[in-house]
């Protein structure tokens, strides 16, 4: 189930991704507080060609509008996140995966214990067996912050720019300190999590591309890497 | 590889049944209380129903966040459209006094209101922002008569499900459940900011559904049309912006 989910918010991440940037072409500037629009000083522009004419960019290009499909698929890939999520985290409650593969494991949790992780990872030093079968202290400390800290707060952000979750919830937005606050977090937090991905699968091809590739897909892990 | 024993089998039956059973009683309990939006079909129709679904289980009496006139933007963007046509010209010119609003479809009196026969019913004002799906937005007070009020004077049929809205522009229509149609901050409006609305903004008449995006808002309103189902109105879609891809429900 563990790997199943993984899969499936590999997919909506990838789909929430790319439809995520081309909506943010038609506006291509970030603002803080409630309101913003080109009329406002912005907080920072991304120096790309816009999809609206209406925006100056600077450019005298304008690209294609996207945003139909695009947000059709965004918002049916955070409902496939979101949908995943809850299994996963049922899952993993009743199966106690959190607390026996995600929680810090007893005796790693000093620094030096995180300390120890980063310095082997960063002399390349190959890692033990005994990590092909369970997570290491920074694994499970980037893991947590992922499944509780950056996707809830995206999908957090998200719902704050909805007009009508708004209505019914205005503290979501409110708590954020505006609508516009909470469009330029969702674009942040989206680039961290970018940085993880990029990151997991750097990691992942340190330690061994095709043999990890394989325990995530089949459940099995063999004991000596070198596939 | 583990063999595929009886019991995971079973196990595996029982789910897929309740899986099929739970999507067979969400169906018909979602057309049983209104809850699929007119492009329900498709490869996006099941992210736009429960988006739909979920918001109106969530809050369909809840109002749009009002702020204070403190907040009103100074400079609110002026999102460019088309020319208008030689009709619109025609109007502005005498200074809208021949412009209509028709109201037709499923309702016991047909027929037609001028801006001052609009504007001689129950005034409501509100400052609400508009949001739009590009991510840009703004504050204004809108001050029109509401929805809720021409289709009540005009006596709307029990069975009634939609309300479709027309521009006078070509080709410029939208359409809202009646859970936003009866909602008391859906204006018909006609002045901005204490003045006139701005033709820029939409006037003389603009549809402003504040619990949805920008593009619902549709500019230069001349008829609404009551229905039960969107299905006989143009291509069925529900909405001009659908024939550029855009969803139906923009409540998000």
């Amino acid at each position: 189930m563990v790997r199943v989910t993984h899969w499936l918010t590999v997919i909506a991440f990838f789909a929430l991704l790319i439809t995520g940037m081309e909506i943010v072409i038609s506006h291509p500037r970030f603002y803080w507080g409630e309101v913003g629009n080109v009329m406002t000083q912005p907080a920072f522009t991304i120096p790309i060609p816009s999809s609206r004419g209406s925006v100056p960019t600077g450019y005298k290009f304008v690209m294609p509008d996207e945003n139909g499909w695009s947000r059709y698929l965004h918002f049916e890939a955070a409902w496939l996140l979101v949908l995943t999520g809850l299994v996963y985290a049922l899952y993993s409650v009743g199966t106690g995966h959190f607390r026996r593969n995600l929680a810090p494991a007893r005796g790693e949790r000093s620094w030096r214990d995180y300390r120890d992780v980063l310095l082997r990872t960063l002399r390349r030093e190959r890692p033990d067996a005994s990590e092909a079968h369970s997570y290491n202290a920074v694994q499970r400390a980037t893991y947590l912050l992922v499944i509780f800290g950056l996707i809830p707060f995206v999908i957090w952000t998200g719902l704050a720019m909805s007009p009508a979750f708004t209505a019914a919830m205005p503290w979501t937005v409110e708590a954020l300190g505006g609508r516009q606050t909470a469009r330029t977090l969702h674009f942040f937090v989206s680039w961290a999590l970018v940085l993880f991905v990029v990151v997991h699968v750097t990691m992942i091809s340190m330690a061994g591309f095709r043999s990890r590739m394989r325990a995530m897909v089949t459940g099995r892990a063999a004991a000596r890497e070198d596939a | 590889m583990n063999p595929l024993t009886r019991r995971r089998f079973m196990t595996a039956g029982i789910a897929a049944t309740a899986g099929v059973a739970g999507v067979a009683v969400a169906d018909r309990l979602a057309r049983r209380y209104g809850l699929l939006p007119p492009d329900d079909g498709g490869i996006y129709g099941p992210g736009e129903t429960l988006t739909y679904a979920a918001q109106r289980v969530l809050g369909r009496h809840a109002l749009a966040r009002e702020f204070p006139r403190s907040m009103i933007s100074a400079s609110p963007f002026l999102n460019p459209v088309a020319p208008p046509t030689d009709a619109f010209k025609h109007s502005q010119a005498n200074g809208f006094a021949d412009w209509r609003l028709a109201v037709d479809g499923m309702v016991a009196h047909p027929g037609s209101f001028s801006l001052a026969d609009l504007k001689a019913m129950t005034a409501r004002s509100q400052i609400t922002e508009v949001a739009c799906e590009e991510g840009w937005s703004y504050i204004a007070e809108w001050i029109g008569t509401p929805l809720s009020e021409v289709l009540r004077e005009s006596g709307v049929h029990p069975q009634a499900r939609y309300v479709a809205y027309f521009s006078i522009e070509h080709d410029w229509w939208d359409s809202m459940d009646m859970g936003d149609a009866l909602h008391p901050q859906t204006l018909l409006t006609w002045g901005m900011n204490d003045g006139d609305l701005p033709v820029g903004f939409g006037g003389p008449l603009r549809m402003r559904v504040p619990r949805q995006l920008g593009y619902k808002n549709v500019k230069y309103i001349t008829r609404l049309t009551v229905t039960d189902s969107m299905k006989g109105i143009h291509d069925g879609t529900g909405s001009a912006a659908a024939g550029g891809g855009y969803a139906w429900y923009a409540g998000i």
